[in-house]
């Protein structure tokens, strides 16, 4: 049986891959990006140093990005783990990972103004338990910059001056705006993690949720795999390119997913991920042994 | 290729122009939300030399404190400038700034400051942080670090070939309006004549 120390040590090894590990399926689609863009141009310039970054952060295991950004955990686990000694791994895991360097000192009072100098703040981490029916424990990871979480965005359908009813294609017209509206300061090119329905509170967690999908997965319902590849195409008409820079890679995946909604409300939340997009998955087996699911 | 040393004049600054790209090397100074804050509600004797003729590096590091008592730079990319707009106007003027490196560009009251005193805005790549934190090859000395923690004190550091693109330059260009002129059409289009 895992103890509070185990289960440290484990999520600092999350930690550190999701810091300084760039995703398989993320550098692929930066270097198919790329491979668009005219040689010689901003846009080239840009992702040919995003590519460079990603091998030195890896090569160090140092974090790829200084923003080492808000950590969001999602915690499957079976009957029988205590969460409260889960939730308090992950915060100590945050303490140790801030003392290596492996992140950076980025929880702030919010009344005060001072930094608390650890990581450590109410929220930061955000940890999400959740039992499920398999013996293994499952420690997803999402750290998520600053710059790209000032640019999500949440709209209320409808919307009068978008055109957007409330449906998929209303849908679409927001998100459209959105990718407009953050240029280039969610440091793209940027990945959309979308739900559709939920609250305020539980649409943008879930909008976080869809950006642990790989980008070369398939959404399940048809209707939405059809209209992902829709939003990457569309977003990349708008030439806003690497950085804001100009160019055809904009966005180079949306993931969306849906939860119920209240007759009265249709949200359509818009989780932008920078290029940064540091994931990682462990699972972690009864008898302590971790793997590293891609 | 432009290059620029710093401390700079005002004559190499109106050079530059939207869409070059320019390696600095010299001193240069971080500052982000609390040091702009601090910057504009007094004149700071103690920085003042340090911005005079120089770049404010909108970046908070992160930062190794080595047995010596010495700083190093292990991780060190471009924040989102926007936030600095109500202040980065007033704080070049009144300190004589010569530009700022940052991400994500800056708006109208900036972009009339970068014309009336000669500063540039420089462009890094965001995200970039082990490649931009090897151009830093020192860290000379540190302002507001107990006040501010170690992402928002003021670090006077030095850079060699330290990489960026000039997006608003000293004569009203600016790279940033052109993208979102061009992609305002694009949406307006996309969206069948209803945006915005």
């Amino acid at each position: 049986m895992m103890g509070l120390e185990d289960w440290t040590k484990v999520i600092v090894e999350v930690i550190a891959t999701a810091t300084s590990r760039l995703p398989d399926d993320v550098t692929a689609a930066i270097r198919a990006g790329r491979a668009q863009e005219a040689e010689g141009s901003l846009a080239a310039m840009a992702l040919d140093a995003v590519l460079k970054n990603a091998e030195l952060a890896c090569s160090e295991t140092a974090p790829m990005c200084q923003d080492t950004g808000v950590p969001i955990f999602w915690i499957h686990h079976p009957a029988g783990i205590s969460t409260g000694m889960l939730n308090k791994a992950c915060a100590e895991a945050i303490r140790r990972a801030t003392a290596q360097k492996l992140l950076r000192e980025n929880a702030v009072d919010t009344l005060s103004g001072r930094n608390t100098g650890t990581g450590y703040a109410p929220s930061i981490p955000s940890v999400h338990c959740e039992e499920w029916d398999r013996p293994e424990v499952k420690v997803e990871l999402l750290l998520k910059g600053g710059g790209c979480e000032n640019v999500s965005a949440q709209y209320s359908l409808p919307n009068t001056s978008l055109g957007a009813d409330r449906n998929l294609e209303g849908a679409r017209r927001v998100v459209l705006d959105a990718v407009y509206q953050a240029q280039g300061k969610g440091c793209g090119p940027g990945i959309l993690g979308v739900c559709l329905g939920g609250d305020r509170g539980t649409g943008y967690l879930e909008a976080k949720y869809q950006l642990m999908r790989r980008l070369d997965d398939r959404n399940p319902v048809a209707e939405l795999d059809a209209m992902e590849k829709r939003l990457v195409d569309e977003s990349n008409q708008l030439g806003i390119g690497p950085m804001g820079f100009g160019g055809k890679t904009t966005v180079i995946g949306a993931k969306i997913g849906t939860l119920g909604r209240l007759p009265a409300s249709y949200f359509v939340s818009i989780a932008y991920l920078c290029w940064a997009a540091r994931r990682a998955t462990a699972l972690v087996g009864a008898n302590g042994e971790v793997t590293w699911p891609s | 290729m432009a290059k620029l040393n710093l401390p700079c004049d005002e004559a190499a600054i109106r050079a530059l122009r939207v869409g070059e790209e320019a390696l600095l090397s010299g001193r240069m100074i971080t500052g982000r939300d609390a040091a702009h804050h601090w910057l504009i509600g007094g004149f700071r004797e103690e920085v003042a030399p340090y911005l005079a003729g120089s770049i404010i590096y909108h970046c908070g590091p992160v930062v190794r404190k080595n047995p010596d008592g010495s700083y190093t730079f292990l991780a060190a990319g471009p924040t989102t400038s926007a936030r600095e707009e109500p202040y980065q106007a007033d704080v070049i003027g009144r300190y004589k700034v010569r530009g700022v490196i940052g991400k994500g560009g800056m708006f109208a009251k900036t972009r009339q400051g970068l014309v009336d005193h000669g500063a540039v805005y420089l462009h890094a790549v965001g995200g970039t942080a082990q490649s931009l934190a090897r151009a830093v090859v020192k860290v000379e000395r540190v302002f507001q670090l107990e006040a501010f923690g170690v992402p928002e004190a003021m670090w006077v550091i030095e850079v060699k070939d330290f990489p960026t693109v000039v997006t608003m330059d000293a004569h009203g260009g600016s790279l940033h309006e052109t993208i979102g002129d061009h992609s305002k059409a694009v949406l307006h289009k996309l969206l069948g004549g209803k945006s915005g």
